[in-house]
């Protein structure tokens, strides 16, 4: 039987905890325990930190028997996916060239959630540098899914979504590019929300597309996302392109949680449906039915630039990837070839031995788009479109409060079934991506499960910090349902 | 295909991004980046005439910040994962030819 106590959500646990009713170390102990049984198979984590995650749970213990006030995650076991930089344990990005890399410094949201006072349990997988939709691209392993392990748990947060899914932690951190956090939560039947760019530090999340790039929470409820942004978000002064705190909607999610928003107004895309399988479209159909039996009016949307959105976010983040990734040359750190001969060897040979193959595959994508003869029709170009895709996002906003889409046409892929046809993979992002495009916070909800009894995620998008009203609706949806915090039917087997 | 994306196309776009490509790996990206492009260029069908293109979707202009004193990385904390160094440099092979010299 799974431990009644990792059922829990992140509130209640923090609470229990502060009031003394469970320790901390109890809950961290049976979070290690879960991880013991689970991870062998799941491959969730990449790394586990046993002994320091319970002193940490014991001085979270002792500070509240001596009658401190602790923070809103104390004792909480919560996992952090692996490109966000820690000085305790490596932070590889899934990658071979950083497998032995060590950071000097913790990132800010790590900073924010151990001065919570939460407890850090591992370090979770994920696609290499975030470059995936299946954590297959994991330098090392895939993470496998919890409802299913012939399937992928999605990527590139795959080990956070799946962690969280099979009770290996409460919650997690991810980072989203163009749909890295709110597809794994998708297929793994968890909430994810990637916040508005910008709301939320990127300093110590190592880069990818840096323009797109934003970290955020899966957890298994709505209630604990909004938990999790109230410690993670906010103005960083080491993050130039985090705002200020004060072009934010709200800054409590938590407060009005539970109130539902009065008069909503649910916009659908035209033809948004149409690529997607047929459990899919119907679990749309059912959440604007749940929504309109709260009151809620559907109006329909014409967004017809989102036809070139796939095609335009590839070509800004691979850019992008290619001249982060620059500096992963075998000089500074990270991997270098034994076989280098030269100084130039020492670049092109580290690279070609450390690099997986997805992530040579965009770098080579972007260098080309960046190149002399090719930069104005590929890369100048696609900031055009961009910009025409957030300018009828924005309309459609005028209309609307918030907006239904899948978090992709079809449930979990099989292991293995997207690695020959990279544009295949690619594709299936039509629906997250427009979202990083447009800076637009949004949310994967669980929805439901398909014949295969796998999860299926609904979509919601808002305007630009809107995440306490996003969260809102999206607790709407939640309560109405039931469909969040399923167990994984595979887990006990 | 687009653009006639061929191995040598494949190969300087290496040389220019510093990787070593495989055989192999020259000839599969040939045909995925060609079929990757053309998918691409599916964007020209969209007028953007008169569109600013847009970089981020920030809306701030200039942070700066005062120009304070504030702690950086220690030479031992910065040098610490280097893969080879000397004292307080980090060490690569020869730049140079040794007989063309400096």
């Amino acid at each position: 039987m799974l431990d009644a106590l990792l059922q829990m959500d992140c509130l209640d646990l923090a609470q229990a905890i502060k009031a003394g009713r469970v320790t901390s170390l109890e809950v961290t102990r049976a979070t290690l325990d879960a991880i013991d049984r689970y991870n062998p198979t799941i491959n969730a984590y990449l790394t586990v930190f046993h002994e320091l995650s319970l002193d940490r749970a014991r001085d979270v213990d002792r500070r509240i028997e001596a009658g401190q006030r602790l923070g809103p995650l104390a004792g909480v076991p919560i996992a952090i996916k692996d490109n966000i930089c820690t000085t305790f344990g490596p932070t590889t990005c899934g990658s071979r060239i950083l497998a032995n890399f060590r950071s000097p410094y913790n990132a800010t949201v790590v900073d924010r959630l151990l001065a919570a006072d939460a407890v850090i349990v591992g370090k979770t997988n994920m696609d290499e540098f975030a470059m995936g939709s299946t954590t297959e691209n994991s330098a090392f392993g895939p993470t496998r899914n919890p409802w299913d392990r012939d399937r992928a748990p999605g990527g590139s947060s795959g080990g956070s979504a799946a962690a969280v899914a099979a009770r290996m932690c409460f919650a997690a951190l991810g980072s989203d590019t163009g749909g890295s956090i709110r597809q794994p939560a998708g297929f793994c039947g968890v909430v994810g929300l990637k916040p508005t760019y910008g709301r939320v530090s990127r300093y110590g999340l190592v880069a990818y597309g840096s323009s797109l790039d934003q970290i955020g929470p899966l957890a298994r409820s709505v209630r604990d996302c909004g938990l999790l942004m109230n410690v993670i978000a906010g103005h960083d002064p080491r993050d130039s392109t985090s705002v200020p705190g004060a072009f934010a909607e709200v800054e409590d999610m938590l407060e009005q949680l539970d109130t539902p928003v009065s008069g909503l107004r649910i916009g659908i895309v035209k033809g948004a449906l149409d690529g997607a399988d047929i459990p899919v479209q119907r679990s749309v159909a059912q959440a604007i039915d749940v929504y309109r039996d709260l009151g809620g009016q559907v109006v329909e949307l014409q967004i017809p630039a989102l036809d070139y959105a796939v095609a335009t976010y590839y070509i800004i983040a691979t850019a992008e990837a290619s001249s982060n990734l620059a500096r992963y040359d075998g000089v500074h750190y990270g991997y270098r070839s034994p076989h280098a001969r030269d100084c130039l060897e020492v670049y092109t040979r580290s690279r070609a031995e450390g690099l997986g193959k997805e992530v040579k595959r965009r770098i080579m994508l972007g260098t080309y788009a960046l190149s002399s003869g090719y930069y104005d029709a590929y890369y100048l170009k696609a900031l055009k479109v961009r910009n025409v895709i957030r300018q009828q996002l924005s309309a459609a906003f005028e209309q609307c409060d918030c907006i239904l889409m899948p978090i992709a046409p079809t449930t979990a892929f099989r292991l293995g079934q997207m690695v020959a046809d990279p544009l295949q993979m690619y594709l299936a992002d039509v629906y997250t991506i427009p979202a990083n495009l447009a800076g637009i916070p949004a949310i994967s909800v669980p929805a439901g499960l398909d014949e295969h009894g796998l999860p299926i995620g609904l979509q919601i998008m808002a305007p630009a910090f809107c995440e306490g009203r996003l969260l809102r609706i999206a607790r709407m949806f939640e309560a109405a349902t039931g469909w969040t915090g399923l167990v994984p039917t595979g887990l006990e087997s | 295909m687009a653009q006639g994306i061929d191995r040598a196309l494949v190969r300087k776009v290496a040389s220019l991004a510093r990787l070593d490509l495989t055989e192999q790996e020259a000839e599969e990206f040939t045909g995925q980046l060609g079929a990757i492009l053309d998918y691409f260029n599916k964007i020209n069908l969209l007028d953007t005439t008169a569109v600013e293109p847009l970089a981020h979707c920030l809306p701030l202009t200039n942070c700066l910040r005062d120009d304070q004193v504030g702690t950086c990385l220690q030479p031992q904390q910065a040098l610490a994962n280097a893969p080879d160094r000397d004292g307080d440099f980090f060490k690569v092979p020869p730049i140079l030819d040794e007989e063309a010299g400096p």
